[in-house]
């Protein structure tokens, strides 16, 4: 059961063919004697999960139950959800237990989805390794002398080694692409604006979205129908008609037109990442779509300008850590101003504290101009390009990630080398366009590669069917990691 | 680009980051690195071009000014780090 697909297990769920309880022990159960190696989990609560799992048992039992209802979903660790520790990943929330829920924990509470626990992830989402958690690093289960990427790894890991069936992440610069592509699972970010950020800790206001993450399109379209809809505690959530993402899942691929921009197939992209995403293309054509070269000329600047902006805006969002109303504080200090120093010194991580740094200077006197307002400009002609891309194409295709999960500590030392792991995910969170990451085979050590598909604004429903074809096609999806197949 | 140390102690003060000379230090030269891959975007032309905030050219919602949530005083005192009567201690900072 734990290998099925979310339709699957709801069918079993409404058919009473075994009971949420049942499903949820299974995984709990899974979890106990894999994710050891793994640690995918920051907080796992056995008795708030089963409890929730009552409830979907008796809604299941009286007939009302949805497609989601029963199925246990793992929630990275950035979302509040009452009653639970929700720590970000860092020191500054060890102890932070939430008093409200994050809408889209609400709106899969309201579907009877079950909380099976919290997912291990990069402090405050600022990594793209999980080795900033101060909970410890993740381990990619198809490797686990490899990370599994980041900022959602734990929620890749834990989707990957079937320890749970979907889970949620977020994706600021490709927080849930780029574990997706290296721990072999699938991940979608929607259109900026789609899912509500109410109770999903900030860490860049302007680029933060929520996506799914799961094995296969088919599951993330369920899970996306659940977690978009408009919320007026967010002033960004867009207002728009309700749309069914799997209304299109199987429609033909004849007539699709799908963009190859150039930069993304340049230097810097390993052999096996690129093997692997021209086999896949080649599929595509197979399925009847046509291939078109575009040019993305200003893609190359998205990281320069993701650094400057992503870091101003943390700066602002992470200054409420203060140490006075809820989180970490200092054990000992002299007088105010030194217990703010204190509790912000000791509660922050390296990575937090650098990219605070970045912010308050690009955002300090005499330097705005040069560096906010030229980096915003600079994100305008990077959208720019996707408008002019998209009179040409229907989607967008490349690698999700230069190359495939690099061994724990390998870039430890080198912020920079760090942030060019996101080359190419960073510039469509700049132009707040859908991207999505699926499984398409596998390059050296045996390590997952991912195929990237970038939509225009609001096309989730085609990439879903873009994707869906394509695993219709390849089994790539439901390859499970050595080891973990059986229940050893 | 590269830092100097009372960059790095300026910017420290202005984050409220309290940091030792070690520290600074280290800070200055990873900073000074990633100020290098940021200057790529100076020389770039931006004449005429409208600084992008946003994804959406949506205007900003408002709403009627009335009470919207309900007191929750207790829910979030009870995790403060350190609360009395209601209210949330810091050290004094008027004599």
């Amino acid at each position: 059961m734990f290998e099925s697909s979310l339709r699957q297990q709801g069918d079993a769920l409404r058919a009473k063919k075994i009971s949420s309880v049942e499903l949820t022990q299974l995984y709990l159960d899974r979890i106990a004697a894999l994710n050891p190696r793994l640690n995918a989990f920051i907080t796992l609560n056995q008795d708030m999960s089963l409890a929730q799992a009552h409830k979907a048992d008796a809604r299941l039992a009286s007939g009302q139950g949805d497609l989601l209802t029963g199925i246990p979903i793992a929630q990275k660790d950035i979302f509040c959800a009452k009653g639970w520790l929700t720590t970000c990943g860092s020191k500054m929330l060890h102890n932070f237990v939430s008093p409200y829920d994050a809408h889209i924990i609400s709106q899969f509470n309201n579907a009877g989805a079950v909380n099976l626990g919290k997912t291990n992830m990069d402090e405050f989402a600022m990594g793209s390794s999980n080795e900033t958690s101060h909970y410890g690093t993740v381990k990619n289960p198809w490797d686990t002398s490899r990370v599994p990427g980041g900022s959602s790894g734990g929620s890749a890991a834990t989707v990957a080694a079937r320890l749970c069936a979907a889970a949620t992440g977020t994706d600021t610069g490709g927080s849930i692409r780029q574990p997706a592509a290296l721990c072999g699972i699938s991940g979608l970010k929607p259109t900026y604006g789609l899912v509500s950020r109410y109770g999903m800790i900030a860490f860049a206001s302007s680029l933060d979205q929520a996506g799914p993450m799961a094995r296969s399109a088919e599951d993330l379209a369920l899970l996306l129908n659940t977690m978009v809809g408009f919320d007026e505690r967010d002033s960004t959530s867009l207002q728009r008609e309700v749309e069914d993402y799997a209304c299109n899942l199987n429609k033909p691929l004849s007539g699709l037109r799908i963009g190859l921009p150039k930069e993304f197939f340049a230097d810097g992209l390993d052999n096996d990442v690129a093997q692997a995403v021209e086999t896949a293309i080649a599929e595509y054509k197979n399925l009847g779509a046509t291939i078109i070269d575009i040019t993305l000329p200003n893609s190359r600047l998205s990281v320069p300008v993701y650094y400057v902006l992503a870091p101003a805006e943390a700066s602002s969002n992470l200054s409420r850590f203060d140490g006075v109303r809820y989180g970490y504080r200092a054990p000992e200090y002299t007088d105010l101003a030194d217990m703010y120093e204190k509790s912000r010194s000791q509660g922050f991580g390296e990575e937090v504290k650098r990219r605070i740094m970045i912010g308050t200077y690009v955002l300090s006197h005499g330097y705005y101009d040069a560096y906010y307002l030229q980096a915003q400009k600079i994100r305008r002609l990077i959208a720019q390009d996707f408008t002019e891309a998209y009179k040409h194409c229907d989607v967008i295709m490349g690698p999700t990630s230069p190359s495939t999960a690099f061994k724990l500590g390998e870039k430890g030392d080198d912020p920079v080398q760090m942030y060019l792991s996101d080359i190419y995910t960073i510039a469509v969170n700049l132009a707040g366009l859908p991207g999505m990451s699926i499984p398409c085979g596998f390059g050296e050590n045996n390590m997952p590669v991912g195929l990237q598909i970038i939509g225009n604004y609001f096309d989730e429903a085609r990439m879903l069917n873009v994707a869906h074809q394509y695993q219709l096609a390849t089994d790539w999806h439901n390859r499970v990691p050595q080891g973990l197949q059986g229940n050893e | 680009m590269s830092l100097t140390t009372q960059d790095v102690t300026k910017v420290a003060r202005l984050a409220r980051l309290a940091m030792n000379e070690a520290e600074i230090e280290a800070a200055r030269s990873q900073l000074s690195g990633i100020f290098e891959l940021i200057a790529e975007m100076q020389a770039v032309d931006t004449k005429g071009i409208e600084p992008m905030s946003h994804a959406q050219d949506v205007s900003q919602r408002l709403r009627v000014d009335k009470v919207s949530e309900s007191n929750q005083r207790e829910a979030f005192q009870a995790i403060a780090p350190q609360v009395e009567n209601g209210l949330y201690l810091v050290p004094k900072v008027i004599e």
